[in-house]
Order: structure tokens, then sequence, then C-alpha cells
């Protein structure tokens, strides 16, 4: 059974690697639309699998947030990745195996993954 | 939505956006009386009696993206096709609540799925809002409540990796509990 004794092991453990945060300039910012048109597309698990790629490969300069709806409820499951200095990507009409891509060529590797980007789709 | 707990994450967005620093979701199961209860309370900016009747009305939305607003509707829909009720109250300024009122043996029930998932989302998206989770089953309950957690806490954020899956497992492990006897 999980405790709140292990609660404050595991804040005096991330404490010790507290200090490490990038600035922002240097993070990658990941926003998963969450308005309804979202939720009942599928974006609930979309969001927890950015969550989890993104803690399993212990990628520190990379946030996940949520925002409403991106205007292209059709689409959705809808997310945009903002690298610094690049423009910002829209990939659309998420699935889990669509983010483990866009995580691995595009947030770690840095070549977005066209095929699955707003553009490519509305061709 | 497929399940309930995906039309609590929407609801709840609502009271996000409504800028509340405090929300509450109750689920109140009766296995004798075949009811669920869940409740959606905030203390956001409210809205009067005018825009709660017209909110029920799936053409009313402040949005601008969309001219309709689909969220409270469908969850209304969801509780009303089981026989069950719906309800909001709001007061301009002080907050706003939501229960839909379900009776779990009709054919038309939607099942409840993946709670926590919802829970820890919606806690680990808005690290400047608190929550409080509420669950009972008969007379066995459990809550979390954000502001217990960050005390704890303290400058640790309840989105590290390690917290999450913390808080996950909690849920969880008390989830199941309730339902041993
Ligand atoms: N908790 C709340 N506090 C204050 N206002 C609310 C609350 N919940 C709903 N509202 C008001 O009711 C409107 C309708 O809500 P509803 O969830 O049905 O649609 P929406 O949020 O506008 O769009 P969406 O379809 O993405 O949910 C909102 O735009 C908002 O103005
Ligand atoms: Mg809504």
């Amino acid at each position: 059974m999980k405790t709140l004794e292990e609660l404050m092991a595991l804040r005096d453990a991330a404490k010790a690697n507290l200090t490490t945060r990038e600035d922002s300039s240097e993070v990658t910012r990941i926003v998963v639309g969450m308005a309804t048109c979202g939720i009942a597309a599928g974006a609930r698990p979309i969001m927890a699998k950015f969550v989890d790629e993104i803690a399993k490969r212990n990628l520190q300069n990379v946030t996940v947030a949520q925002t409403g709806c991106i205007g292209m409820c059709q689409y959705e499951p809808i997310a945009e990745v903002l690298v610094p200095g690049k423009e910002k990507v829209t990939y659309v009409q998420l699935t889990e195996e669509k983010v483990a891509k866009i995580i691995v060529d595009h947030v770690v590797n840095g070549k977005p993954v066209v095929e699955y980007t707003i553009g490519a789709i509305t061709e | 939505m497929r399940e309930l707990s995906l039309n609590v994450l929407d609801i709840a967005q609502n009271s996000i956006k409504a800028e509340a620093s405090l929300i509450e979701i109750e689920l109140v199961e009766s296995t004798e009386k075949k009811e669920l209860l869940i409740g959606i309370y905030d203390n956001g900016k409210g809205m009067n009696d005018e825009q709660v009747q017209a909110v029920t009305d799936p053409f009313f939305t402040t949005r601008t993206t969309r001219k309709v607003g689909l969220g409270i509707p469908f969850f209304k829909m969801s509780a009303e096709m089981t026989g069950g009720s719906f309800g909001i109250e709001s007061v301009p300024g002080v907050g706003t609540k939501v229960r839909a009122l379900y009776k779990t043996d009709h054919v038309d029930f939607t099942p409840l799925g993946d709670m926590c998932s919802t829970v820890v989302i919606l806690i680990t998206m808005n690290l400047g809002v608190d929550f409080i989770y509420k669950r009972s089953l008969d007379s066995k309950q459990f809550v979390v409540d954000t502001r217990q957690l960050k005390e704890i806490l303290g400058d640790v954020p309840l989105n590290e990796p390690s917290i999450v899956s913390w808080l996950t497992d909690y849920i969880q492990e008390n989830t199941k509990q309730l339902t041993e006897v």
C-alpha cells in the first residue's frame, strides 16, 4: 500500500535533483488540446502517453501542458510541439503510436514527423 | 463520451477556465440504491441564473472557436438517459456545483472508466489549482486532497515523474480497497 510516509521519502530524493532545471529558453513545450472535442476524440490517453514517454526517457527540458480547443475539432486529438527557435508544429489525429514517434524523431532528434502534421493531412 | 471519467475531466476544465483555485470531485456510489452521484464543485467565477439556464442548451457557449458548447449537454444527457437526473447551482463570484445522478443498473449507463487517469491529469496539469477527490462506495470512503500533498512536498512539484507515479498507485490502490470486503 502506498503511504504518505513513502511520499516524504520520494520528496527527499526528488529534492536532491531539483536544482538542475534548465532555463526556460531551452525548454520544448508540448500542448495537447483538452476541450470537449479533444477529450471526446481521445486526448486523455494521448496526454498520458506524452507524460509517460518523457518520464521514461528522462527528458529534462520538455514540458507537457493542456490547452483549450485549437479550432479544428475534426482533427482531434491535436498537439502542438514548440521547440525554442523553431516554428510551431501542429500534429493531428494523434494515436499513442504517433506520440511515441513524435517524441523520438521530433523532440529528441529534432526532425518533425511531417506526415502526422496538419499540413500533410489537409493537402 | 465513452467513459464517464472523460465527462468529469471535461466538466472540470470548465472550472479551470472559470479560474477556480479549488475543485472538488465527488463520487458517491450506493450498491443498494444502484445509484452513482458525480459532483464537480468549484470556487470559480460562477454564473448568473440566466447563464445557468442557458448552458444546458447546446447552443450556449462563451468560447470563441466554436458556436456551441457541448460539455454540459453531454454530461446532462449521460445521466438523464439512465433515468437519473442533472443539476447546476451557481453563484456569481462564489462558484459552481454540477451534479449528475446515475441509475447504475440501467442499460444506458456508461461505465465510469479510468477515473484515476482523469484525476492524475487534472492534478498534474494544473499545479496552481487544488483538488479534492472524494470517492465512496456504500460506507467506505477515501479522500485525496492536494493541499495536504503539497504541504508534504514543499517545493517539489506534484508533476515530478516519481511523484506522479506514486500518486497514480495511491489512487488506484485506494480505489481497489473500496471494493474489497
Ligand atoms: N464551472 C463553471 N463556472 C463558470 N462558468 C461555467 C462553468 N461551467 C460552464 N460554464 C459556462 O458555461 C458555458 C458552456 O459550458 P460547456 O462545457 O457546455 O461548453 P464550453 O466549455 O463553452 O465548450 P466545450 O464544448 O469545449 O465544453 C461555458 O462556456 C462557460 O461560460
Ligand atoms: Mg466545457
